[in-house]
């Protein structure tokens, strides 16, 4: 499959959607008194990247996780939009609910493939199963579908019954990935998800996460170390420091002209972006 | 002629935290107007403002009082007020920027960077890259390098890749920060014609070129900027 035709995903048409699909206020949380994340507010809009930017220990993964139903902060507000357009909370839903989002709806693609696959079955079946959770019966139709998404990301569908531990790191992120998006989510959370491959698998995944964020409105939040991934990839950029978001704006308003002290030794720090 | 940029009393000051909290004033209680039809020409110096102007009518620089009216959907919006979804759509579909530099994602090949402004605005794919395929041609980008990225093109080329970009879309603005700086003088004139064509289809354009004669060629106004330290 060549990269035209990994571009050539099916559209959906997103624009002019009237709500954000998760609106963030004042989220605190503390690990026994050790502030983690502090007052963090923000809003997420269909088809929007928000990249997330600072040190170890500035609070980006445990922000992440609080955001992905993993981790419930001390207090402040994690709003969601459901596909119908009711708006709930993410800590006020059922258990049930929160699990069904997060296997259909929503999608985290963990820095390490290990942590996001099932390396007891196939590859086939980390991917199919996500198909199964949102209501897939249909053996053949689920085979087909996994092998096209499998396709898509460059990863050979002839491969779909081997092992996980068979693929190299690479090709098991790009698993992963398609793990996340076979069911079409609307929102995926990224933990460096392009940290540990090579620089051209990396250009790959970062062009195809932009196709499907333009195509088909998919949003993200993505935690990296790289400017230069947040800059090609993200439409809004969050630097934290010390759990606090200590600068937030369009990411060349805050990499061409940043306002903080830390944003500018930041920025000043790196070679090129 | 009601202006398409309309910026009052602009105030852009940069504070190096890093370096002593240096302050550098760059623009001071700036007035800039440009209108549908028009080339401004912004002239002078290096380190009069020039690049900063351009940058702040992209929504890219954060000044620090003043307004900055862009018309969007026949409303002037005010960038600095905006919602910066407002700002991201006026980027979307009124107001082109040229950067001096291409900075694009890597293996893509250049007829998709060309498209990729249109495919966003909800063109569909073909149409997108025929049209691609037509500024590519105009700027003399050979047919063999559009399956290509152009990361490993030469200077000139890369500049062109990123005008063809700017130009696919038929902006209502058009920013040019020196487009043609690496360009020979037969893509020069290229480009000069695709300004023209802008120009004729009531573009209003700012641009900053190194070359007078090229400035005097493509310009229907010129701005004139100085330093401030040296204007005080």
């Amino acid at each position: 499959m060549t990269a035209l035709a990994a571009r050539d995903v099916r559209a959906v048409p997103n624009a002019g959607s009237a709500s954000p699909l998760l609106v963030v206020e004042a989220l605190t949380k503390a690990f026994g008194g050790q502030i983690a994340c502090r007052d963090v507010t923000f809003e997420l809009w269909p088809g929007e990247i928000l990249a997330v930017v600072g040190e170890s220990g500035a609070g980006k993964t445990t922000l992440l996780k609080c955001l992905s139903g993993q981790l419930e902060p001390d207090s402040g507000r994690i709003a969601l939009t459901r596909r119908d357009g009711s708006v709930a909370e993410l800590y006020g839903i059922a258990e049930s609910e929160r699990r069904r989002l997060m296997r259909t709806d929503w999608g985290i693609i963990h820095q390490n493939p290990r942590d996001g696959l099932r390396f007891g079955v196939s590859v086939g079946a980390n991917v199919g199963e996500r198909l199964m959770a949102v209501g897939a019966r249909h053996y053949g139709e689920i085979r087909r579908t996994v092998s096209e998404w499998l396709e898509r990301l460059e990863v050979d569908p002839a491969r779909m019954d081997a092992l996980p531990a068979t693929f190299s790191g690479g090709m098991q992120q790009r698993v992963q990935i398609a793990r996340n998006l076979v069911t079409g989510p609307r929102l995926v959370f990224m933990d460096e998800p392009t940290g540990g491959l090579d620089v051209s698998v990396q250009a790959r995944l970062l062009d195809l996460l932009r196709s499907l964020a333009g195509e088909l409105g998919l949003a993200g939040v993505l935690v990296t170390h790289d400017l230069a991934v947040a800059r090609l990839l993200a439409d809004r950029l969050m630097v934290m420091r010390g759990g606090e978001v200590v600068e937030l704006g369009l990411v060349d308003q805050v990499l061409d002209d940043p306002q903080h002290a830390y944003t500018q030794l930041l920025v000043s720090s790196v070679l090129q972006i | 002629m009601i202006p398409v940029v309309d910026i009052r009393g602009v105030t852009k000051r940069f504070r190096l935290h890093n370096q002593g909290g240096v302050e550098l004033d760059v623009l001071r209680d700036l007035d800039f107007t440009a209108g549908a039809g028009e080339c401004v020409v912004l002239a002078g110096p290096s380190g009069a403002g020039k690049s900063t102007l351009l940058r702040c009518i992209y929504g890219n620089y954060q000044p620090q009082a003043g307004q900055i009216f862009v018309r969007h959907d026949g409303q002037p919006i005010d960038l600095l007020r905006a919602h910066y979804r407002t700002v991201l759509d006026i980027r979307r579909r009124t107001v082109g920027y040229v950067a001096q530099f291409l900075r694009v994602v890597p293996r893509v090949p250049t007829i998709d960077v060309v498209a990729e402004p249109l495919r966003r605005i909800g063109v569909p794919t073909e149409a997108a890259r025929e049209r691609a395929r037509v500024v590519l041609s105009r700027l003399a980008i050979p047919e063999r390098l559009w399956s290509l990225a152009p990361q490993t093109f030469s200077g000139g080329e890369q500049q062109r890749v990123n005008l063809a970009r700017a130009f696919a879309a038929d902006y209502p603005v058009l920013l040019l920060d020196e487009p043609t700086a690496a360009l020979d003088p037969p893509n020069r004139a290229r480009v000069g014609d695709l300004i023209h064509e802008a120009k004729r289809r009531g573009a209003a354009i700012v641009g900053v070129f190194h070359d007078p004669e090229f400035a005097e060629l493509v310009g229907t106004r010129r701005f004139d900027m100085a330093p401030l330290a040296r204007a005080a």
